[in-house]
């Protein structure tokens, strides 16, 4: 029961119990094998350096999480529309699906290289734009699939209540596909944040986190460089969290169905 | 005025190839107002095939039905008939009372004619108490009643159901077969019931229509005179057991593929009767 409760609190304590369990583990070893700064740096000296530049990692943050954000945005209406039009229209799948893959399976960096030379070099839509597709993909699939999974016995109930198409749409498609929805959410966000990282190492405007990690490292700057990556997990965290927020808001109790049992 | 009226059908599966499947061969068969029948045979009889096909979920290859003296699809069309099948099928993400409300809704009632119709039904199968509750929150036999009240809950005039008993345990399944009958004489519906249990058949029909298999046909159509007020009483006669033996002696000669071993006198399907 605390399950369908506080799901978020319940999703969150074994990670967090490992994560400090890591922590402490990685102290014992800087600090018991005596390791230098340049191999690496202890979680205390991490938190000093964070503590010292947080407003500067703030800003990073937002600017990383700015660029994640609109592209779960755009992805996701992106996907949603595209799936609708997939699963309403066969031809759309045949012609669209093979170049969805193709699309899929070039490496981001040349994408963003390519976006890159397409706009001015200090602007984010290049990063936008490559997380928007990243997002497109994932939630194009999964809703596809979800509005295309519909139960035989509710094909054919739907059948024998003479429903239009329109009608199957509005009452099972639409309704089995936001589980799919949130699933695609829940993978799409951390890889949201993660390719808004990924785009800023080739190229533009060096204020976002994954820029601010290279040039801190690339300076000998470790702890500073690893203050940043802790912003980047707490941003990836705090996306994810959203995700499962959401989750948890829209299907209150009913699709605990399978763990209930019936 | 029949309720049903099955003339001449046939239907192919895989026309044209070597897979070619005579599915069902010239059925025949007339169902009055108010009659509970129940088609009962082996696997691939083509017992679900007939079911769906009066349903018009899918179009013979020779023949006609007439449900309600339309033709099949103008009866499907107007939802002349309900029907159950072994899934319940609820809609998981709709409350009980939002599943009984659905073929409403599509019929375009408006919501408070809805909510009075849903209260209705849920005091029709006793599940008043369930309204808002979700699907996976109810057993088995309450989810088949909830399908049952949705197949119901426009009032047409003839309930079809495809084994809608099968994945329910033996007591439940006696207790749903009781509550059916109360259900359909309350309502008047007349049912036509796919089956594969013999005692089931019996305890609920007032004729038990036999079939065999390869090519599906009616071998045997039984009257089943047990009276309409049945309870476990019929449960334990001589009658109910007669009828049994006569049901499950036809099946076995359907199986040998002879036509007809049957005391009554109807009009059967099947090469003969041409």
């Amino acid at each position: 029961m605390t399950a369908r409760l506080n799901p978020v609190l319940h999703a969150l304590w074994p990670p967090a119990l490992l994560g400090a369990l890591m922590l402490s583990l990685w102290q014992l070893i800087v600090r018991g094998f005596d390791l230098q700064p340049y191999f690496l740096v202890a979680p205390t000296d991490i938190w000093v350096a964070l503590t010292d530049n947080w407003s500067n990692i703030w800003e990073a943050m937002q600017v990383s999480g700015t660029n994640a954000a609109f592209g779960l945005l755009f992805g996701t209406i992106a996907g949603v529309l595209m799936s609708f039009l997939l699963s309403r229209f066969r031809i759309a799948d045949e012609l669209i699906t093979p170049m969805s893959i193709a699309i899929n399976a070039i490496p981001a960096f040349v994408l963003v290289s390519v976006f890159n030379n397409m706009f001015s070099s200090t602007s984010e839509v290049p990063r936008r734009l490559m997380v928007t597709l990243v997002v497109f993909f994932v939630v194009l699939v999964n809703v596809a699939k979800g509005l295309r999974q519909v139960e035989p016995v509710h094909a054919e109930l739907m059948r024998s209540y003479a429903a239009s198409g329109w009608d199957v749409m509005r009452k099972v498609r639409i309704p089995n596909a936001i589980p799919f929805l949130f699933t695609a959410l829940r993978i799409s966000a951390p890889l949201a944040v993660i390719y808004a990282y990924v785009s800023e190492y080739f190229g533009g405007a060096q204020n976002g986190l994954g820029s601010r990690i290279t040039s801190n490292i690339a300076n000998s700057k470790n702890a500073a460089g690893w203050a940043y990556v802790t912003g980047a997990c707490l941003l990836g965290l705090a996306f994810y969290l959203i995700a499962i927020i959401l989750e948890a808001a829209a299907t209150p109790g009913g699709r605990n169905r399978n763990r209930e049992g019936s | 005025m029949s309720a049903v009226e099955v003339v001449g059908l046939g239907k192919v599966f895989n026309a044209g190839k070597a897979s070619k499947v005579d599915a069902l061969v010239d059925i025949n068969v007339a169902i009055e107002p108010g009659e509970f029948i129940s088609l009962i045979g082996p696997s691939g009889c083509g017992k679900s095939t007939l079911l769906r096909l009066i349903a018009n979920l899918t179009e013979p290859t020779s023949g006609a039905v007439t449900v309600n003296r339309k033709p099949a699809k103008q009866a499907r069309l107007e939802q002349d008939y309900g029907m159950a099948f072994q899934q319940a099928g609820l809609f998981e993400w709709r409350t009980v009372a939002k599943n009984i409300e659905l073929p409403l809704e599509l019929k375009g009632w408006d919501r408070s004619k809805r909510r009075a119709r849903a209260r209705e039904m849920l005091e029709l199968v006793k599940l008043s108490d369930f309204a808002d509750h979700m699907p996976w929150q109810l057993s088995g036999g309450m989810q088949q009643r909830v399908a049952i009240a949705r197949a119901l809950a426009a009032h047409p005039p003839i309930l079809l159901m495809d084994e809608p008993f099968g994945a329910l345990d033996e007591m439940t399944r006696e207790h749903m077969q009781a509550e059916l009958l109360r259900i359909c004489a309350e309502t008047k519906t007349t049912v036509i019931f796919v089956t594969h249990s013999i005692p089931e058949a019996v305890y609920l029909s007032t004729r038990v229509v036999v079939m065999s298999p390869r090519p599906g046909r009616i071998t045997a159509i039984i009257d089943v005179p047990l009276g309409s007020a049945r309870d476990l009483d019929t449960r334990e006669s001589g009658d109910f057991f007669g009828k049994i033996t006569e049901v499950r002696e036809a099946l076995r000669g359907a199986e040998y593929g002879t036509v007809g071993h049957t005391t009554t006198g109807h009009s059967l399907g099947g090469a003969d009767d041409r």
